[in-house]
């Protein structure tokens, strides 16, 4: 590449890349560096920010508000996540054989997970109604008799894992993408070497699509930290703080108490637990994830 | 190859058992689909025939699986208790032009990440890609702070402007499309005087109409479900989007919920993703399989 033509792509490659790195300094490193900022003050959005130092973080640490969000959070993503994980690859599993309907069987497995956002957290809204919604009545089918679940405080977070594992129908899709590109050669040959259903899942399909398991489990974990509009709209971090999120608790802090010093140190926490989580999941995965064509890595 | 045409009796004996072993599991397999699939699309049977029933039948448990009286007129009476057909109107002009400014922003960046090795290209695409994993919460107060101080509190603009300056999801799912198209194109074009622009807006976008159709589709479906971006910045409700007015229905202003109302508004809102999902089925799973969005 001559020097005229470096400085040619350079030239374009700025400026087609402008509208994306002007939004990327306006809108994501200027308020990433500015919430560092105020969550070392005292900052009501009216009143100029009032230098504090560590206070904020220190308050956190003895706030017990903070500490139910945290525990909440942590609780609905460990138990969720993985669930939602298995439900996916279940699904997938069942649905990459050849069966009839399949196509039928595939579209609504996915389609609950069209009625995202409100629209399903008011659907779930009434499922889990103690006296008139559907999931009891279901349950009654098979003799059991129901909890009041969100009204509820030792319920209330169990009801919304549940919600949550209605939609794994869009994770069942990125499954079967993955378990499509699994070579059927590869399957052959441990079928010829007397591998049984198990083994050849377990030795074969299971690494190859390890890849998506993992990028699944990284934006799932980081999408459960960031629970807000059921805990918004079904509970309202309730009943007794029993869904209190993190998310809910940092947009109360910030839109109701105005406290936004204090709620930018509650989002510098999330940002560097997430970027942690994501971290530590890569590089635990480095031993077992098979990537096709390029060592591990 | 001389093993394979084992055409003895013992042979094909052995080749006969798995077969009946798959049957089996099969048979199970289908099973286990039949119950599941049920059980999923049971709630959207009864979202939608809650919708069309009697405020007295809801009350009713067991809740009845048809309505007894079909009351068609839920449909009409939710545009009067809510402020409904302005709320849907809303979230549609904003659902629009956040599509508009995403596919232009995102088009113009990932053409240039794709076609140009400039100095610091690496760099700014990895930052590009770190912004994925960057939770919205994390960087909202600022922002709303940014945005308050230009006045577009209580405006659609806070939920619109940003997407004109590109996501990375999209960026990302376009590069690697617009990395696939030949060189030679592009040398034709070159050699024809055409110009760097003109090369993206002739020969990189025609080419890429279903992965911007891809991208069209969840950017839509994004801005339409969002509840938290439009509940920190519309305040008044002639403003709301359909997420923000219909989450007022669980809230205290009702002292029973209006459960077949609530029912009306989740199907209604659910509408546009399903013809989507419809008309584009193809680039819907694309979509899902690319970028993993849910």
């Amino acid at each position: 590449m001559t020097h005229r033509e470096s400085r040619r792509q350079t030239l374009y490659m700025y400026l087609f890349i402008a509208p994306w790195l002007i939004g990327f300094l306006v809108f994501a490193l200027y308020p990433i560096l500015s919430s560092l900022y105020y969550s070392f003050t005292d900052y009501d959005i009216i009143h100029p920010p009032k230098y504090v130092g560590l206070a904020n973080y220190q308050e956190m640490f003895h706030n017990d508000l903070f500490w139910k969000s945290v525990v909440v959070t942590l609780r609905y993503t460990f138990i969720s996540v993985p669930i939602q994980l298995l439900l996916a690859l279940g699904f997938a599993l069942l649905l990459n054989q050849k069966i009839p309907f399949r196509g039928f069987f595939r579209t609504a497995m996915y389609f609950p997970s069209m009625v995202s956002g409100v629209a399903m957290s008011l659907l779930w809204y009434w499922i889990f109604n103690p006296s008139i919604g559907l999931f009891n009545y279901v349950l009654s089918w098979f003799g059991i008799s129901g909890p009041s679940w969100l009204m509820s405080p030792d319920y209330a977070l169990y009801a919304l894992m549940i919600m949550s594992f209605w939609t794994a129908g869009s994770g069942m899709i990125l499954f079967l993408a993955g378990l499509q590109g699994v070579p059927s050669s590869l399957v052959e040959a441990a079928k010829l070497d007397g591998a049984g259903r198990f083994r050849i899942f377990l030795n074969v399909t299971l690494p190859m699509i390890s890849p998506v398991l993992l990028f699944q489990l990284i934006m799932g974990v980081i999408d459960s930290f960031q629970v807000f509009t059921q805990a918004y709209v079904m509970t309202q971090g309730g009943p007794n703080y029993s869904t209190w999120f993190y998310v809910y608790n940092l947009y109360t802090s910030a839109f109701k108490e105005y406290r936004a010093g204090y709620s930018s140190a509650l989002a510098w926490v999330l940002l560097i637990v997430v970027m942690l989580f994501t971290g530590l999941i890569m590089k635990f995965s480095n031993r077992y994830v098979h990537y096709e064509g390029g060592g591990r890595k | 190859m001389s093993t394979i045409p084992a055409a003895g009796p013992n042979a094909s004996s052995s080749l006969t058992k798995p077969r009946r072993k798959i049957d089996a599991v099969s048979i199970a397999s289908f099973i286990a689909l039949v119950v599941t699939t049920f059980l999923m699309l049971l709630p959207l049977f009864f979202m939608v025939s809650t919708s069309l029933k009697s405020k007295k039948e809801l009350l009713k448990f067991p809740p009845t699986f048809l309505p007894e009286t079909w009351q068609w007129s839920n449909y009409k009476d939710i545009f009067e208790t809510l402020n409904f057909g302005q709320m849907y109107a809303n979230s549609l002009i904003i659902g629009i032009l956040t599509v508009v400014g995403t596919l232009l922003s995102s088009a113009l960046a990932a053409y240039g990440f794709a076609r140009y090795r400039g100095k610091g290209s690496n760099l700014w695409f990895m930052l590009m890609l770190s912004t994925m994993m960057l939770p919205y919460p994390a960087i909202m107060i600022p922002q709303f702070i940014l945005f308050s101080k230009l006045n577009w509190i209580d405006t659609f603009l806070p939920l619109i402007v940003p997407a004109f300056f590109g996501s990375a999801y999209n960026i990302f799912l376009l590069r690697q499309f617009f990395s696939t198209l030949p060189d030679e194109l592009f040398d034709a074009g070159r050699i024809d005087g055409c110009s760097e622009f003109r090369m993206w807006r002739q020969i990189a976008l025609p080419l890429s109409g279903p992965a911007l159709a891809t991208v069209a589709i969840f950017a839509f479906i994004y801005s339409w479900n969002d509840l938290l971006t439009p509940v920190l910045y519309l305040s008044s409700s002639d403003k709301f989007t359909l997420p923000v007015g219909m989450s007022s229905f669980t809230s205290s202003r009702f002292r029973i919920p209006p459960w077949h109302l609530l029912m009306v508004a989740s199907v209604l809102a659910m509408l546009p993703i399903v013809t989507l999902f419809a008309i584009a089925q193809k680039r819907f799973v694309e979509g899902i399989v690319l970028t993993g969005i849910k």
